[in-house]
């Protein structure tokens, strides 16, 4: 069955071609169930290949050579192993109940965009499909790059407006910033071992000196922290939410945003054996996380809390990644995606009810309203917040406890960033769905449960968001209970051969769990209380560092006073100074030079038949003194006179 | 004879036959003297070919070296025939349409 691993990218490619060609004939059912369809058919094809490679393991099914040069031959070939097994299944499966979603999501565009949307959602599912599948990093960075296109193009997708596509400038140019970083590590494995297949990679990684792999793990980092939107990278994330929401859900929450962590989690004996990158993506992870979650405190805006939670919880996979938690982070990967999808379509339900108003200011109470969506919405927030047993809790205190081991710092530092988490989610969720209905009248009157191609995905996720943790229960609880780590192991193995094993004393890991746990609760309790009186919501003006958080630290301002306006300054004097007096001068200087000294030599046409034979009379006299200058000839003359 | 004597005079016809075309304005002169110039140059080399081969001829008076130089000569004198032609039946028409053969107006074809 894994021979037949092509077919999982080949159906969404087979959808883009259909919707983006025949988008301005098909009709709105037929192009929902083409684009819905390819995807459903890859899960489906993914279900089988997940559960072959659970029984045989995995395979590389090479399709023709891509790349076949002197010394090298880069295949064309798909991995099909365990790590690509489980991804395979988020995208796939996330990707199908998103699509199904969007045909009621974006049923008020035309035709020809509804066709256009489906398209591009079509190619970033075949994007992603590539990038897991890849058995070598070329094959990744092909996918790595059609992601980032797709997300450009998604983000931009209401192009009529101006600062939606100021939005997708900026997820691209920040993408291509990490790129670059990726692209020179390819080289550099390239010229240092002459292969980019994983297998060979991860082989001969002993030949490579320490100096090679802390360069090339930085620089495949720095492509993570574009693409996963980590410090400094990150800013391009919240802006991302100017697309559809349910390219929120799919590429900036569940999928797309995480390939940062799979080529991590792909490349992680490299990782083990650099201690340095370690810190650093330890380091940045935290940060990241903490820094995002302080930011998400203070928004107003629906989408933009969510997109600063995604930002965190992608710290928390980069902490895992860095302590050397790859399953941890993995299995982060794995229920973030159910529950920040979650989250993101239930925004995206609450915003199609609420006739696209984002502000939460102007919500309140929909729980009567819209019981499906509330449940559900409720349900992800105690899943990310980390309540037991709820999937978050699982993955999240997967990744803590494994930092507790590395560095208590790391720990502390994790659990506050936690608390923060569980604030903001159930500020955000009381200020939707409870307390009093702050909007206009007409709203009012309006709100309604969204329609079944909306709700079914939710409560799907919703299941998977409870239920998903299950797979990954920890080690105290029940022995040989963690069949995701069991499962994943293969592709640790290595790593886990060189990195040292920490055990905590259960009743220290219980009480950890146990603290957390309460403060969390907590924390929740405080901010449903908190904000259920309306009074909060007031039209005030934020003071001290609450306006600083409002305006989210004024990175985006310091980006712009530090890197954008001298840039464009820079570009200015080329333009103006460079290009206008020095390249343009040049050329005009030449053709001027030109033109007057044709002007000065058309003076000697005097047409006087006299002066022409006097010029030739001094050339040739001229040629003579030249040509006697000559040894011999000069000797010649010697001899003569 | 030294060979000196034939290239001083040969430089002095083609001296005369330069000044004479820089400075004369009268077109017949000045063609006079380019065939001036073009007769030193035909002095010149039949008095290279004879000289060239001076040594090898000897007393020898059936020899037929250094004939060479000299028929070239009469190639390039017969050649200068058709050309004196030319040129004159160019300056007939010239005095014909300008009633002047001073070359000086011979600049139509300026602008």
């Amino acid at each position: 069955m894994s021979k037949l691993v092509y077919l999982v990218p080949l159906f969404p490619l087979l959808g883009f071609l259909v919707n983006g060609l025949g988008r301005k004939s098909l009709s709105k059912p037929l192009i929902g169930m083409i684009g819905s369809g390819s995807v459903l058919a890859s899960f489906i094809v993914s279900v089988l290949v997940f559960f072959d490679v659970k029984a045989n393991g995995g395979t590389v099914v090479t399709l023709f050579d891509f790349i076949k040069a002197d010394g090298f031959t880069i295949p064309f070939a798909f991995q099909a192993d365990q790590l690509s097994a489980l991804f395979l299944l988020i995208i796939t499966g996330i990707g199908f109940l998103i699509h199904l979603y969007s045909s009621a999501y974006m049923h008020e565009e035309t035709e020809e965009h509804f066709g256009r949307f489906f398209a591009y959602l079509n190619l970033f599912v075949f994007s992603m499909l590539l990038l897991v599948l890849g058995a070598n990093y070329v094959i990744m960075f092909i996918g790595w790059e059609g992601v980032g296109l797709c997300s450009y193009l998604l983000i931009g997708f209401w192009f009529k407006n101006n600062d939606y596509n100021y939005a997708a400038r900026k997820a691209f140019v920040m993408n291509r910033i990490g790129d670059l970083g990726f692209l020179l590590a390819v080289f550099w494995l390239l010229l240092k071992l002459g292969t980019v297949n994983y297998g060979d990679v991860f082989a001969n990684v002993s030949r490579l000196s320490s100096f090679d792999i802390t360069a090339i793990t930085m620089l495949l980092f720095v492509g993570a922290m574009g693409k996963s939107a980590q410090i400094p990278l990150y800013t391009w994330l919240p802006d991302a939410m100017a697309g559809p929401t349910p390219v929120s859900a799919l590429i900036h929450a569940a999928t797309m945003v995480t390939a940062g962590i799979y080529m991590i989690s792909r490349s992680n004996i490299l990782y083990t054996l650099a201690p340095a990158t370690q810190t650093l993506v330890a380091v940045i992870g935290l940060a990241t996380a903490i820094f995002a979650a302080t930011i998400a405190l203070k928004q107003n805006d629906i989408k933009k809390v969510l997109a600063y939670s995604t930002v965190s919880q992608l710290g928390y996979m980069f902490l895992g990644l860095g302590v050397g938690a790859y399953t941890g982070a993995v299995f982060h990967v794995m229920t973030h995606a159910f529950f920040k999808a979650l989250l993101f379509l239930g925004a995206g339900s609450v915003i199609h009810a609420m006739h696209h108003e984002q502000d939460i200011r102007k919500m309140g109470g929909l729980k009567k309203y819209m019981p499906v969506t509330h449940l559900t919405f409720l349900l992800a927030c105690l899943a990310i917040a980390g309540i037991p047993p709820f999937s978050g809790f699982f993955s999240k205190d997967e990744i803590l406890t494994a930092t507790f081991a590395k560095n208590p710092v790391y720990y502390f530092a994790g659990v506050a960033g936690a608390l923060m988490t569980a604030f903001y989610m159930f500020r955000l969720y009381t200020l939707t769905f409870l307390g009093k209905f702050r909007g206009t009248h007409e709203q009012e009157h309006h709100l309604h449960e969204s329609p079944w191609q909306m709700t079914f995905p939710l409560i799907v996720l919703a299941v998977l968001s409870v239920a998903g943790g299950w797979i990954g229960i920890p080690e105290v609880f029940a022995a040989n209970a963690h069949s995701l780590e069991h499962f994943l192991s293969p592709i640790f193995a290595d790593s886990a051969k060189l990195g040292e094993a920490h055990h905590l004393e259960a009743s220290q890991e219980y009480l950890m769990m146990g603290v957390s746990t309460l403060l969390i609760a907590g924390i929740i309790f405080f901010a449903v209380t908190h904000f259920k009186k309306d009074g909060v919501v007031t039209g005030a003006e934020e003071t001290g560092i609450g306006k600083v958080l409002e305006n989210k630290w004024y990175i985006d301002e310091l980006y712009d006073a530090v890197i954008v306006k001298p840039l464009n300054a820079f570009a200015g004097f080329c333009k103006s100074v460079i290009e206008k007096s020095g390249i343009d001068g040049l050329v005009n200087g030449v053709g001027k030079l030109v033109g007057y000294g044709s002007r000065q030599m058309r003076l000697l046409q005097s047409g006087q038949v006299g002066n022409y034979i006097l010029i030739m009379v001094l050339a040739m006299v001229v040629f003579f003194l030249v040509w006697f200058n000559d040894a011999t000839i000069y000797q010649f003359f010697n001899k003569i006179f | 004879m030294p060979i000196q004597y034939y290239i001083f005079l040969c430089l002095t016809l083609f001296c005369i036959g330069i000044v004479g075309v820089l400075t004369r304005r009268n077109a017949i002169i000045v063609f006079m003297c380019i065939e001036l110039m073009l007769n030193a140059v035909n002095l010149l080399l039949v008095a290279f070919s004879k000289m060239h081969h001076a040594a090898s001829v000897g007393n020898n008076p059936a020899t037929t070296a250094g004939i060479e130089g000299q028929l070239f000569v009469f190639f390039i004198m017969v050649v200068a025939a058709a050309e004196v032609s030319v040129g004159l039946a160019i300056i007939v028409m010239m005095y014909r349409n300008t009633h002047s053969v001073d070359i000086n107006f011979l600049n139509r074809l300026k602008n």
